[in-house]
């Protein structure tokens, strides 16, 4: 089901959400995956703001060949992976293209001038579908729900990590970040596990 | 944290560029690390901490940049090496040391890290330290990717000793803490010997220790002209020559690549930064006519080739220069691939469209409507936003137009919608205190103004003791506002000097803020800033007590802290029954003004509503709803 080389070189990933979400560990468990395969990773990060509540953008720029900018061009990226809608449309501004694979997170995290009722939030189907116009292809997953589901709204990361693995971008499988789950999670690695294949099932229907 | 003293030389890991720097470290054989937190340098210590022990190392989180620099000089007289870093703000703290220190010698390598935050993303100022070098003339290198940031950092100990003087490695955000491939070399097994002659002076006298540093630069400048960390790639004649240092050197390669001009376009690579190799820049100066230079964030090399062109015997046309002074790249703030595209095609006269141009219309048009902006505030149950109301609201109720003079750390978001815009003026460590004692003499002059001083509990011990004992000693008006939550809790939670553990993990003496301050027969009061209805009323009743320094602790553990160690004390829900909304004349209190991101106001029910997932189960809310209609349960 994986693609086992780059679909181009360098390839970019971009995985963006809202601070404190642990798009941050998404990111570290695909790089070291990637360097453990023999590929050059640049991974870089931007913040929006420091404390909670900004946008944090992790950018994992991947080559055979070259050490790569920590930040991707404008316009160059190939898979944009968001905890969040509305910073999908974010990255989509700055680094989206016609090729552009795109996998969201459905579920809004509200900045605090709009729970504070001075601005509003987009109209999430709305911005959903801008979403899907914008990408080659699009795959909307409510992990957050699934999370809940499982038992702690924190597995949405995981199931996130799953979903990226599943959509064959990456020149990574199931089996090559198994070993990872469970060095880093080994206390809750069934749970981390079952996230993780929960996440891959969720692009393959 | 990855396994940084991994005994397995030739192994690539993927280090962020501050665990590569403590890597590189372990490589030279170091004994002895200080530091004290600040962002982007704060990794490299805990890295080098995590495995001190095993190593036979010593690491601590110093009370402040000046402690630890001069603490890691006594190790190098010593006999052992070491290593003090830092990031741009802690280079100042240490100048004066660092001015005096660079007249004498070292023992053992000595290596100051500066990590510098071009952009001020995480900092109070956008300030670039490598100025410091060419002041004092320290030798100083620049990592151009992660591996350099290793390899740099193991050879500088090597050149401080052969140097007989400290040297630096200036780091940037886009190094030290992005990630990237590092291969591992050899670790040493160091048996430390230590002996400081207690018989030798300082060598050479008065100013002639001037020269004799000169003399050491020049033979820094020798050593420079041959090191693999300064390359050239590109053509034997080149339309446009970029010379480059630090990150902007993985920028300049991408940007040459993408427009696809490496036939074209010659990058010179410059690791060793000051003191320039003269005659290995010199020899490429001549692969073009057109001269770009692209570093962050002054422009640093780019004056010293000026310099050196200055100085060469005329033979023909000058090259034309661009950069910061040209304005083709931005004397300030962060570069990346972009901005190097942009330069070099504005110079060459060419264009570049970066996506389709059909897309980038489409993509315009409905981002606008869809991209919300997304300010930083305060965490769900921080206790630094129970402490700003109460300061807001005693503020308010004085009536006098008292402020409080702002510092550096979480409670930085004093001046915005997050600190309800109480705090004024925020400048360095410790000018909170300083700023408050200044106003606090102003009496005579018929200044009545209540005066507050933030601070957090690290900053108190780090900068804020001497303003104290001034203001006491010079009958200064003002009441000083620690903000103590047990933790330096911006930059990652390290202990300091008011908890009972040290960077290693030993048991330490907890030197108390409250003992300390009342040592000195002033008023202290210590409150829970959750107790909204005490705290407002002993800030009230200090404020009427004027003409002295008293202090105030606002003592609450970090939200973060206690949520990673127990459940959230409460389930906290609105009663929709009781919450009456835009009716109750409060104006939605709770979700427009206090900022908890776990408050969120429902357009669509009118009433206000708990985010579950984000809430963090404080419970504080509950005292700000004037019709009760926030519930907390006990969990």
């Amino acid at each position: 089901m994986t693609t086992k080389t780059l679909m181009k070189d360098p390839l970019n990933l971009i995985v963006i959400g809202a601070a404190g979400q642990g798009n941050v560990q998404i990111s570290l468990l695909i790089g070291d995956a990637l360097v453990r395969k023999g590929y050059l990773v640049t991974f870089g990060q931007t913040y929006g703001a420091t404390q909670r509540g900004g946008s944090v953008t992790n950018y994992v720029r991947i080559s055979k060949e070259v050490q790569c900018s920590p930040i991707v061009p404008e316009g160059r990226a190939d898979i944009i992976l968001a905890l969040e809608p509305v910073e999908a449309m974010r990255m989509l501004r700055r680094y989206g293209n016609p090729d552009v694979i795109t996998i969201v997170n459905s579920r809004a995290i509200h900045p605090i001038d709009i729970t504070g009722g001075q601005a509003e939030y987009p109209e999430l189907d709305e911005l959903l579908d801008a979403i899907k116009r914008l990408s080659a292809k699009a795959w909307v997953i409510n992990a957050t729900e699934e999370a809940q589901r499982l038992g702690d709204p924190i597995l949405a990361n995981v199931i996130l990590t799953g979903a990226l693995i599943g959509s064959s971008t990456l020149p990574l499988d199931k089996e090559s970040l198994e070993p990872l789950l469970q060095e880093r999670f080994p206390k809750a690695f069934e749970l981390n596990m079952a996230a993780f294949s929960r996440g891959i099932e969720l692009v393959s229907q | 944290m990855p396994d940084i003293d991994m005994d397995a030389p030739g192994t690539t890991l993927l280090l962020m560029g501050n665990e590569a720097i403590a890597r590189g470290a372990l490589e030279a054989g170091i004994g002895f690390a200080a530091s004290y937190p600040g962002t982007p340098s704060s990794e490299i210590l805990p890295a080098i901490a995590e495995v001190a022990k095993r190593r036979g190392i010593y690491a601590e989180w110093s009370v402040n940049e000046m402690v630890a620099m001069e603490s890691a000089t006594s190790a190098s007289l010593a006999g052992i090496r070491a290593i003090a870093s830092m990031k741009q703000n802690g280079v100042n703290v240490i100048s004066d040391f660092l001015a005096n220190l660079v007249m004498s010698g070292v023992g053992s390598g000595l290596v100051l890290v500066s990590c510098d935050d071009p952009g001020q993303r995480n900092s109070s100022n956008d300030q670039d330290t490598r100025p410091v070098a060419k002041w004092l003339d320290i030798p100083m290198l620049e990592p151009g990717d992660f591996q350099e940031a290793k390899d740099m950092t193991k050879w500088l100990f090597d050149l401080s000793e052969e140097l007989d003087t400290v040297c630096m490695l200036r780091c940037v955000s886009k190094i030290s803490h992005t990630r990237g491939n590092v291969k591992l070399g050899e670790l040493p097994r160091t048996e430390h010997k230590v002996n400081f002659d207690a018989d030798n002076r300082q060598r050479g006298r008065g100013a002639r220790r001037h020269d004799l540093l000169h003399q050491k630069l020049d033979k820094a400048r020798e050593r420079f002209e041959s090191s693999p960390f300064n390359r050239y790639v590109g053509p034997d004649k080149a339309e446009l020559l970029i010379i480059t240092c630090g990150s902007c050197w993985l920028h300049s390669q991408e940007a040459v690549r993408i427009l696809n001009l490496e036939d074209k376009v010659g990058i010179l690579k410059l690791g060793t930064s000051w003191p320039l190799p003269e005659k290995f820049v010199e020899r490429h100066l001549s692969k073009s006519q057109k001269i770009l230079f692209v570093e962050e964030i002054d422009p640093f090399v780019e004056r010293s080739v000026m310099e050196l062109v200055a100085n060469l015997p005329s033979t023909g046309q000058h090259p034309t220069f661009y950069g910061k002074r040209s304005g083709h790249v931005n004397a300030y703030g962060e570069l990346n691939p972009d901005t190097v595209i942009k330069a070099i095609t504005t110079i060459m006269g060419l264009t570049y469209q970066p996506r389709d141009i059909e897309y980038e219309k489409e993509v315009e048009a409905l981002s606008k409507s869809y991209v919300i902006t997304r300010p930083g505030t305060l965490c769900p149950g921080c206790p630094h936003r129970a402490s700003y109301w109460a300061i807001k609201n005693a503020l308010r109720l004085d009536g006098r137009n008292g402020f409080i003079t702002n510092d550096i750390g979480c409670y930085g978001v004093g001046p915005t919608a997050a600190g309800f815009f109480v705090g004024r003026n925020g400048y360095c460590m410790g000018a909170g205190a300083g700023m408050a004692n200044g106003f606090g003499k102003l009496g005579q002059f018929s200044f009545n103004q209540p005066v507050l001083a933030a601070c957090g509990d690290s900053t108190f011990y780090h900068a804020a003791i001497p303003a104290l004992i001034d203001g006491i000693h010079h009958h200064s008006n003002f009441i000083l506002v620690v903000f103590d939550n047990g933790a330096t809790a911006m930059t990652g939670f390290q202990p300091h000097p008011g908890i009972g553990e040290t960077a290693m993990g030993e048991p330490a003496r907890a030197v108390s803020i409250e003992a300390i301050c009342r040592s000195m027969g002033i008023r202290v009061e210590v409150c829970d800033p959750f107790d909204f209805k005490n705290t407002t009323a002993t800030l009230l009743d200090m404020m009427a007590m004027d003409g002295d320094v008293r202090v105030l602790i606002m003592k609450r553990e970090c939200e973060l802290i206690r949520a990673r160690r127990e459940k959230p004390p409460y389930r906290v829900y609105v009663d929709p029954d009781k919450c009456i909304g835009e009716a109750c004349g409060c104006d939605r209190l709770c979700t427009r003004l206090f900022l908890c991101p776990g408050l969120i106001w429902n357009k669509k029910t009118g009433k206000a509503e708990i985010d579950e997932i984000i809430c963090s189960g404080c419970g504080v809310c509950v005292d700000i709803c004037p019709q009760g209609a926030i519930i907390r349960e006990a969990t």
